[in-house]
């Protein structure tokens, strides 16, 4: 048998099953990143790839090997020229001191290596904490990017999509078509002619040869090719049913919030967002936090700032309408808005608030959730709970949220109408 | 895939740093012309372009093309692709195994120059070693070894399928962590060879099958209860490979554990000569792809532009940084290098230290020592005064519970045999692994397995590393398992 060259770069990605093996392996270390990811992540990098970072000993593969601080040991090493027989050398803390030759080398390792989750790796973890059900997760998953489509043959476009085959065949039946009215008409022209030699009127016969001529000219005259011929291939853009979308977040962030209903909170508006992007190619956020006063933040300000005062929701679904006054028009825009609160809230505020949602803010937008988050929501006690309930309105919904796992179902249920079967 | 023979035949010489898969196979060829004259005996070669993607797959099974799943694999990829990606490591430029044909990796990113380096490094080098060194031809067959990685890749997915991924993985684990126990070290292992394996296989299952219904059967018997001491003792001698151990006897393991048992130590086995060999199998592709090098220059095959980007990347190779772990391939170059002078022109201490080989043929004895030596006695043979000397070696020793070494031998005092025989002895497999062996199986009394560690020099186990390990022999083996340190006297050290 002679020598062989094989191009192997074609097969690729022979260690992508031991990649997920490891990945379920490390389940529990990586859940727990991703769990300070959500935290310390913005909103729209969660559709992103994630860098991570293992301890080694989450993945130890022991074995049976000789402790290299025990014992008489000697070594032997190169390249000496300062040391005499008899001479005394401090032993290295640092690992390289002891050990024998070829067997050392793990102890020199790191002991945390990095490696980057993918994005569908990523999202997997984050939405097993959020015990998504399979098919959900399987539609935020994937991505769906708008795509152009053959659309048939169209009479106008630029000369690099003409047709050239429809084209001709166009000529062809503009060609049949004029000629056959041509040739009827030479028929006559002649037979004009001809009566007219007959009957020797000579202004006659002057009249039929000029006709006769002028029909000529006229079938001379029928182009080979006519503008009106042309046809152009068309590619058309199918239409997805996602165009622009903002989504409003509102918070409540006096000092009943504390860092686990913030961090509850976040989770819903993170999960909300994942969900739009699923369902909308762009969608911008607008925080907007407030106390008695409602205030436009960046996402930093909004989930790590904090805020003395009473709380007045009524100020948010105020400000959320002036926004959506000022730039984001109905007619280009899906509005959805997102609030998460405890539930505090004083005086006719609630009533005042549940009101003015329903008058103003629901005919703007498209949906409008709730989201009351803390231990105490589970009793539904809330005021501003009890004044929302009163809302009618396919456009509302609400859930409450007091433990991490059940982020997901509460948006789940709050999206029961929305969601496709 | 391109053979050879229909090669257009390259008129000019090569030169430049582009490459095409052509020229990969036209260098093979030239490079064989010349290793027929050195008469380097070689597995036919078979050239394979990858990506540095698939350089780390192969990183990650040890250079074998298949090998069965284990997440053990997928970390070591992780490890190995973050270590690459932050720049910390450069990749190998190439990678082989012994296989026939001989498989070489070659990685795309090198250049020409890279490519001419790696071929003769590789394809003749490490080709040739692996065919007759005595260690590759006793312990490993280079014809059947694809085979049979194909073979436990395929019964390994099969278990999954028929026991669930969980317990596969399980059993993996526990026989990954003996895996340095699982060599026959003395004895020559049984041939591989698939097609017997599946028959064997078959047969040792309905055995299996057929012993466990008569274990239901004699269950019923009532026992005559002995006690430990009263048992005759077995196994007669002490066993060494634990796994053939635990694959004969473990006495709760299912059928299916005891082939997956058996394919682990099987494939521990088959890199075994590697380990045993770094220094003069890295020396001998070095000197031979020096070799080689040089030679196509000088018959005009390369021009000087590649010869000198060769010969920069062969320094860089036999780099020797001071006080630091020896450089295998910095040693292995030198030591060869060494004999041929020997050979050709020795000096008197030559003669006085090294007389088998003071003035005989140098290709002769290089073929010779090439198939008859390991890395231990290559040295202890073969390590030259003059060798010593230039990598200035001394050797240092220190005591259990010293905050110091001391030096003991330096090369420029009459220490060379010392200094030789102490760096001979830090290949030697014990210097570095530890000895444990079965001692004691009580089988018709409490089941216990009894293992024993050899300690030398007060070297002691890891405790840390030893109790994770033997919770998993411990859930292999289903009953008590013990293990103690002795010394060479027999006085137990320690007990674990």
């Amino acid at each position: 048998m002679s020598s062989v060259i094989v191009d192997r770069r074609p097969d690729k990605g022979k260690s992508t099953a031991n990649r997920q093996r490891v990945l379920k392996r490390l389940e529990g270390a990586l859940k727990a990143q991703v769990d300070q990811m959500i935290a310390r992540r913005k909103i729209g990098d969660h559709d992103k790839a994630a860098d991570v970072a293992i301890n080694r000993k989450d993945v130890k593969e022991p074995s049976f090997s000789l402790d290299p601080r025990s014992g008489a040991a000697g070594r032997v090493l190169p390249g000496n020229e300062k040391y005499r027989v008899g001479d005394k050398i401090p032993r290295d803390p640092s690992g390289s001191g002891r050990g024998s030759g070829p067997g050392e080398g793990e102890s020199e390792q790191e002991d945390i290596f990095r490696f980057a989750l993918s994005r569908e790796e990523y999202l997997s973890l984050l939405f097993d904490e959020l015990e998504l059900p399979p098919m959900v997760k399987k539609s935020l998953l994937e991505i769906d990017a708008n795509k152009f489509r053959r659309g048939g043959v169209v009479r106008y476009g630029n000369p690099s999509t003409v047709c050239v085959a429809r084209t001709f065949k166009a000529s062809i039946g503009r060609r049949v078509a004029a000629e056959a009215h041509f040739e009827q008409a030479l028929d006559a022209a002649e037979a004009e002619l001809r009566v007219a030699r007959s009957s020797a009127v000579p202004a006659r016969v002057q009249a039929a040869e000029l006709e006769l001529k002028e029909v000529r000219q006229r079938g001379a005259d029928i182009p080979f090719l006519d503008p009106i011929d042309l046809r152009h291939r068309s590619l058309i853009e199918v239409q997805s049913p996602r165009t622009a979308a903002v989504m409003f977040c509102l918070m409540d962030v006096s000092s009943s919030m504390d860092e686990s209903r913030k961090d509850l909170a976040k989770r819903f508006f993170t999960l909300l967002y994942l969900f739009l992007t699923r369902k909308y190619a762009k969608v911008e956020l607008v925080f907007i936090r407030h106390t008695d006063q409602a205030q436009e933040v960046d996402e930093d300000t909004f989930f790590s700032g904090t805020q003395a005062g009473s709380t007045k929701v009524l100020s948010a679904l105020a400000k959320m309408n002036e926004i959506i006054g000022l730039r984001y028009p109905a007619s280009q825009y899906n509005v959805f808005g997102a609030q998460a609160s405890d539930g505090d809230a004083f005086g006719n505020d609630s009533t005042e608030s549940s009101a003015y949602l329903l008058s103003q803010l629901l005919p703007a937008s498209r949906y409008f959730v709730y989201a009351e988050v803390g231990e105490a929501a589970a009793q539904e006690s809330s005021t501003l709970w009890a004044a929302y309930r009163g809302i009618e309105s396919d456009h509302f919904n609400m859930a409450t949220v007091t433990a991490r796992g059940e982020v997901y179902p509460a948006l789940a249920k709050l999206f029961q109408k929305e969601q496709p079967a | 895939m391109t053979r050879a023979g229909t090669l257009p035949t390259r008129e000019s010489r090569f030169s430049g740093s582009e490459w095409t898969l052509d020229d990969l196979l036209a260098i093979e060829q030239i490079c064989a012309r010349h290793a027929g004259r050195y008469a380097l005996d070689t597995y036919p070669n078979q050239l394979e372009v990858i990506t540095s993607e698939q350089m780390l797959d192969s990183y990650v099974s040890s250079g074998l093309p298949v090998n069965y799943g284990h997440w053990s694999f997928g970390k070591q990829y992780l490890i190995e692709s973050g270590k690459y990606r932050s720049g910390a490591n450069a990749l190998a430029y190439e990678i082989v195994i012994n296989t026939n044909p001989c498989i070489a990796f070659l990685m795309e990113g090198n250049s020409l120059a890279m490519q001419a380096l790696v071929i003769p490094h590789a394809c003749f080098g490490h080709n040739s070693f692996s065919k007759s060194n005595y260690l590759f031809t006793q312990w490993t067959q280079a014809d059947a070894v694809l085979d049979y990685m194909l073979f436990a890749r395929n019964y390994i997915a099969e278990c999954e399928e028929r026991h669930g991924a969980a317990q596969v993985e399980q059993t993996l684990d526990a026989l990954h962590a003996l895996r340095d126990q699982g060599l026959d070290k003395y004895k020559r292992p049984r041939k591989l060879d698939t097609r017997k394996e599946r028959a064997d296989q078959a047969k040792r299952l309905s055995l299996a099958q057929e012993a466990m219904r008569q274990g239901e059967y004699y269950s019923l018997v009532p026992k005559v209860s002995k006690s430990a001491e009263a048992e005759p003792k077995f196994p007669a001698e002490p066993e060494e490979n634990l796994l053939y151990f635990i694959e004969k006897h473990a006495p709760k393991l299912e059928p299916w554990q005891r082939e997956l048992a058996r394919i682990v130590r099987k494939i521990a086995q088959y890199f075994y000569p590697q380990r045993q060999t770094q220094v003069m199998n890295e020396g001998w592709a070095t000197f031979w792809h020096h070799r080689l090098i040089n030679d196509m220059y000088d018959a005009g095959q390369i021009d000087q532009g590649i010869l000198l980007e060769c010969l920069h990347s062969h320094t860089n190779v036999i780099k020797q940084t001071d006080y630091a772990r020896v450089n295998p391939y910095a040693l292995g170059f030198a030591a060869w290098n060494e004999i041929k002078r020997v050979c050709e022109a020795p000096t008197a201490e030559d003669r006085e230290y090294l007389p088998g080989i003071a003035g005989r043929d140098w290709l002769e004895t290089f073929h010779d020592i090439m198939r008859n030596y390991r890395d231990e006695s290559f040295l202890l043979q073969f390590a030259t005064p003059k060798l010593v000397r230039d990598f200035r070696l001394m050797n240092i020793q220190t005591g259990d519970g010293l905050d110091h070494w001391t030096v003991s031998d330096t090369a420029g005092s009459d220490g060379f045999k010392a200094i030789r025989s102490h760096l001979a002895a830090s290949y030697r497999l014990e210097s570095y692994m530890p000895e444990i062996s079965v001692v004691r199986y009580g089988r018709d009394s409490d089941r216990k397995l009894t293992l024993q560690h050899q300690s030398y020099n007060g070297r002691m186990l890891l405790e840390d590393e030893t109790a994770q390990t033997l919770k998993h022999l411990r859930w292999l083996w289903g009953f008590d398992v013990s293990l103690e340190t002795v010394d060479q006297t027999g006085k137990t050290l320690k007990a674990y």
